[in-house]
């Protein structure tokens, strides 16, 4: 660690109690924005009543029934979806040492696209809860493309073959679901609606079916964390500690899948929290993973959920969507920080 | 690296790699010769390949005076136009801010003008000129204010692509909200404005298209080398007497006039300029931006999807932007999957 220290800015070194300390604040922002989100709604519903409905629920209550079956379940997915995605941008920054790599961009969530849309279009898949499966492969094969071109050769993968791979595999994807989308309306009226990203309408069953992914994905992350940080210094640097480059690079994918495949079938492909939040994190936390990825892991599930809440309330009686809101709302935040000069490509 | 004590070494690895590039672009040249001969002999509207060349010679019957000079040949020149201007613009963008993945369509421009087309498309329900008019504007006002919004005593690469993704991640909310609230139908052909699509292009579309580049890229021409002295950062260019700042502003200006007037003529033909300048610098191999086989590579990438989207047995008559990705794409996987050696340029 000594090494990484000296290679670090000294702007970025922070002691662990302000660390720790914001650690502490970000979560409490997130419980704030959790019971906001079940508390407020498009549908006014008194601050008693929800309370009963999560305290001494009542079947025969519609309040009751519409704030466990719909506000309680979309919190949580809006919570682990958010964590999902800003843990997977955080390690596809440092794999590909480029702060345009996210999962859009490299071709993941149009993998999972492609597939989501083949589901819909040849299978006549409709629920949610079949999306996840076909998000999932797709999510799979497009990261096995984008390792597999972007290393091989003899140097391997180096961030900017992964970077092009991505990029390439994204083109390719999103071609043939536009050629899907293009020659079939139903397909496309129900793409359109996912390819937002929203939360809305998503059940208990779909929490319960992406939690275990997640789970696995942010442990496997966060078990890389450290050698994320050798990583991130270069290839050379990182051999020369004595680290297998090719192993975590393989952990980083696995995770990446798992996070990004689950996320984006859950609630579709939202932009932008995984490309901002970690560059927005790192601004805090400076370069080390083991701080960078649980701080991203609890920032970025506030905006989502805060984007949600926003959504639902200006928007009466209708919604917008989560994806178009957390553009909305953390884009000016985040160009604002790169012009204080606080955010700093990795 | 390169043994500086052999001056003539160099010397000689400089001339052999300019030889290289100019071979391929002299390569490139041929096939876009030979693949505008064959759009205009092949396909739909069958004419002999003498009869082309008579045609154009000025000594066509009636019906080939028709379907070349008419139908065929603007559709050509708009294919090749596009592609030349998608091409230069992403090898300038990604040179000057020193990102493979910093083209146009990644860091806001071309969202600029998708945003401001699918307004004109979805809630004015404009179409033809006013669209093409609308979405130029939309390019370059977004690209003001990004670089306004970079603008801090200066600009930076990193700082521009930062922002930059602030700017596209909003403007993308915003055409995500248009499709969602929009007819079924009129998203759909708002998603082919976003695709980008030749079809029925005529002199009307090639005659701006072709003014703009002939002014654009002689400015280009002579702004190339001052491009291959910024690669080196700010201060090495500043050493040897760059002025930096209104270079960097001339080579954007360039970048996105070129850029939005492809947009313009075409829509945002997918992955081109992201595409066209990574396959085009593999090719070349001489160290410098390559932007002339960059252009070419865009050019030749369009011209056969164009030809493919409209001849392709058993398909219907696609955009071209729906087969942009599917050429260009898995060739430069494959160029990535065969490089064997470090620092090919990405």
């Amino acid at each position: 660690m000594a090494v990484t220290a000296a290679v670090e800015r000294p702007t970025a070194r922070r002691g662990s109690g302000t660390l720790v300390l914001g650690l502490v604040l970000a979560g409490v922002l997130l419980v704030g924005l959790a019971l906001a989100s079940v508390f407020v709604g498009s549908k006014p519903i008194p601050a008693p009543t929800v309370l009963d409905a999560l305290l001494r629920f009542d079947p025969a209550n519609t309040d009751h029934l519409f704030v466990r079956a719909e506000r309680v379940p979309r919190t949580l997915v809006g919570i682990a979806v958010g964590a999902a995605l800003g843990v997977a941008g955080a390690v596809m920054q440092a794999v590909a040492r480029n702060p345009l790599a996210d999962p859009g961009v490299l071709g993941i969530n149009a993998g999972a696209a492609l597939f989501i849309v083949t589901g819909i279009n040849a299978f006549g898949v409709t629920a949610l809860t079949g999306y996840v499966w076909f998000g999932f492969a797709g999510a799979l094969v497009a990261s096995l493309l984008v390792y597999g071109v972007g290393s091989m050769g003899r140097e391997g993968a180096t961030p900017i073959k992964l970077a092009l791979s991505g990029a390439a595999t994204n083109a390719a994807f999103v071609s043939l679901t536009t050629a899907v989308l293009l020659t079939d309306t139903d397909t496309f009226d129900q793409f359109r609606f996912w390819q937002v990203g929203a939360l809305s309408g998503r059940s208990m069953a779909v929490f319960w079916q992406s939690s275990g992914f997640i789970a696995l994905g942010l442990l496997v992350a966060l078990a890389a964390a450290r050698s994320l940080n050798t990583l991130s210094m270069g290839d050379d640097i990182a051999r020369s500690l004595g680290q297998d480059v090719t192993r975590t690079r393989i952990a980083a994918g696995v995770a990446v899948v798992l996070l990004c495949g689950t996320a984006t079938a859950s609630v579709g492909p939202i932009a932008f929290v995984g490309l901002a939040v970690p560059l927005l994190a790192r601004s805090i936390t400076g370069p080390d993973h083991r701080w960078l990825l649980p701080l991203s892991m609890v920032l970025a599930p506030s905006l989502v959920l805060g984007a949600d809440v926003v959504g639902r309330v200006i928007a009466r009686p209708g919604e917008l969507q989560v994806g178009i809101l957390t553009a909305l709302i953390g884009a000016p935040v985040f160009i604002a920080m790169v012009r204080g000069r606080k955010v700093a490509a990795p | 690296m390169i043994d500086t004590s052999a001056p003539e070494v160099v010397a000689r690895g400089r001339a052999r790699a300019r030889r290289r590039s100019n071979l391929v672009a002299l390569v490139l040249a041929a096939v876009l010769v030979a693949g505008a001969a064959v759009a205009l002999s092949l396909g739909r509207g069958f004419v002999p390949l003498d009869d082309v060349l008579s045609t154009l010679a000025g000594q066509g019957s009636r019906s080939t005076n028709y379907v070349i000079l008419e139908l065929k040949l603007p559709r050509v020149l708009a294919a090749v136009l596009v592609g030349l201007a998608f091409g230069v613009s992403g090898a300038i963008f990604q040179t000057l801010l020193g990102n493979p993945l910093a083209s146009p369509d990644v860091i806001g421009i071309s969202t600029g003008a998708s945003a401001a087309a699918v307004l004109c498309i979805v809630a004015f329900g404009l179409s033809g000129t006013v669209v093409s008019v609308v979405a130029l504007a939309g390019a370059l006002a977004t690209a003001a204010v990004m670089y306004l919004l970079t603008w801090r005593g200066g600009v930076t690469g990193s700082r521009l692509v930062l922002v930059g993704i602030g700017v596209a991640a909003i403007l993308l909310g915003v055409v995500s909200y248009l499709m969602t609230r929009a007819q079924v139908a009129t998203a759909q052909d708002a998603l082919v404005w976003l695709t980008g699509s030749l079809n029925g292009r005529g002199w009307d579309d090639v005659w701006p298209l072709a003014v703009l580049l002939a002014l654009l890229l002689p400015a280009v021409a002579a702004l190339s080398r001052v491009l291959n002295v910024l690669r080196m950062g700010d201060d090495s260019a500043k050493g040897l007497g760059v002025s930096v700042e209104p270079s960097r502003l001339g080579l954007l200006v360039c970048a996105v006039a070129l850029a939005g007037a492809a947009t313009a003529a075409a829509g945002p033909v997918a992955f081109v300029a992201l595409l066209a300048a990574p396959i085009g610098r593999r090719l070349a191999r001489d160290g410098t931006p390559a932007l002339l086989v960059s252009g070419l590579v865009g050019a030749a990438v369009v011209l056969l999807a164009d030809f493919a989207a409209q001849n392709l047995p058993g398909l219907p008559q696609y955009p071209v932007g729906v087969l942009t990705g599917s050429v260009g794409a898995p060739y430069l996987l494959w160029l990535l999957a065969r490089a064997n050696r470090a620092g090919k340029g990405g």
